[in-house]
């Protein structure tokens, strides 16, 4: 990206096509880049914008995947165990519930809302946001909110750790007892894949952008065809 | 390599940056029009929120490791671990790949978080280095790592929902668990408590008074 130096030249073009990066401060004129193509801050390498083609749509199609898949993963058997003769098969519903001697209840809600409830509200806030935009309808009533949260609990979405948590404990019971997946380990593999995916092509700035649209000026500029 | 020099900040163009959604405003916004988060050219006050979630993060972190994890009880005979302990446990049964991942979620890289959040909150405090790219590619690991200690939080989770065989194993979480996800929890709103902008605005400072006669 160029350095914005000539401030001059502002108030010409006007604020919006000014961008700056929210981890260093540095201001930069707002490159023109094609879909594909990443802007990265010069000094500190933070990837500002990542305009994606057709990004909006793929992003509906992978959120709304993903809550069929959250959804599925609650009530099948996630683990299944078995030694001695004795079985017992969990499903995440079981995992959450698992906490329920009392003063561990805390940790329930937070197993509850790291594997489950942050990402399924994501996706909804996704769906929420971008639905509109991509079918050129005006956004929703509190889309800039809806959205706003949904970026600040990206890193409370914690349902890659989970899975690895899950091979860990494999291990650790290996000894113990013969453990198999069940058929929600494998939907829930897919959940973390489909949610990686919507991360790899949600680029925050060109949202931003198509909810900026007002339309009294009525620029044409559809989410998945923003320009810079 | 005199990278920030050639750089213009929203700050020395007389405007304020929107963290969220990447605009610019005049510097007297406080609101940003676009996205409505809270505008502020740099926060300083938030040095306060990062030591006041450190110093509570590392409270929690004194019983995650004196506390028992679990509690294993297989055809009568109760064992309980605590993090070291069953890291320990599983070298001794040979998954050192295991006992290596879950030392280093569990105690190298909470103990590096420690110390990294201390170092970039006592660095800025103290503008003299001129190490930014270094300190925010830490500030940027921090960022990005500590949500992976939560691993062991959770294979503790999985563990007391599935083994449950009666008199043959039965696992149950102890205190420490929950003591150990709030470490984690609270170290993660420290470090994003952290202004990484101040990291920056050191090497212009000193350019500053450099450029002064």
């Amino acid at each position: 990206m160029v350095p914005h130096n000539d401030v001059s030249a502002t108030a010409a073009e006007g604020l919006s096509a000014l961008v700056v990066c929210p981890s260093c401060d540095a201001l930069y004129r707002m490159p023109q880049i094609s879909p594909g193509e990443d802007a990265i801050c010069h000094r500190c390498h933070r990837v500002i914008a990542a305009p994606r083609r057709r990004a909006g749509m793929q992003i509906i199609s992978l959120a709304a995947a993903s809550l069929v898949f959250l959804v599925a993963t609650l009530f099948f058997p996630f683990l299944k165990i078995s030694a001695a003769g004795l079985h017992n098969a969990t499903s995440v519903l079981d995992v959450v519930l698992a906490f329920t001697n009392k003063e561990l209840a805390l940790l329930v809600l937070f197993t509850a809302g790291c594997i489950l409830a942050i990402p399924a509200l994501r996706m909804g806030l996704l769906l929420y946001v971008l639905v509109p935009l991509v079918f050129d309808h005006p956004p929703r009533p509190g889309a800039r909110s809806a959205f706003r949260l949904s970026e600040r609990l990206k890193p409370w979405s914690m349902a890659e750790i989970f899975a690895l948590g899950c091979a860990v404990a494999l291990i650790k019971v290996k000894d113990l007892a013969q453990v198999d997946f069940g058929p929600a380990f494998w939907m829930f593999a897919g959940l973390v894949f489909l949610v990686l995916q919507v991360q790899r092509n949600l680029c925050s700035r060109s949202v931003w952008d198509a909810l900026d649209q007002d339309p009294a000026l009525a620029r044409p500029a559809p989410v998945e065809d923003h320009r810079a | 390599m005199s990278a920030g020099r050639d750089v213009l900040t929203a700050r020395d163009a007389g405007l304020v940056g929107c963290r969220d959604c990447t605009r610019v405003w005049p510097a007297a916004t406080t609101t940003c029009p676009c996205c409505g988060s809270a505008l502020m050219s740099r926060d300083r006050r938030a040095l306060q929120r990062v030591w006041a979630w450190w110093l509570v993060a590392l409270i929690c972190y004194v019983p995650a490791n004196i506390y028992p994890m679990l509690r294993t009880s297989t055809l009568g005979s109760v064992s309980q671990d605590t993090i070291v302990g069953g890291a320990i446990t599983l070298a001794e049964h040979g998954s050192y790949s295991v006992a290596a991942i879950i030392l280093l979620a569990s105690v190298v890289i909470p103990t590096l978080k420690f110390i990294a959040i201390a170092y970039l909150a006592l660095s800025v405090a103290r503008p003299s280095s001129a190490r930014q790219r270094r300190q925010h590619m830490l500030y940027e690991t921090v960022e990005y790592i500590g949500r992976w200690s939560m691993i062991d939080v959770f294979v503790v989770a999985i563990l007391s929902a599935l083994v449950h065989l009666g008199s043959i194993a039965s696992i149950e979480p102890g205190p420490a668990s929950l003591t150990f996800a709030l470490t984690v929890v609270f170290t993660m709103i420290s470090a994003q408590s952290f202004d990484s902008r101040l990291i920056w605005d050191q090497l212009e400072d000193e350019e500053d008074h450099a450029r002064a006669p």
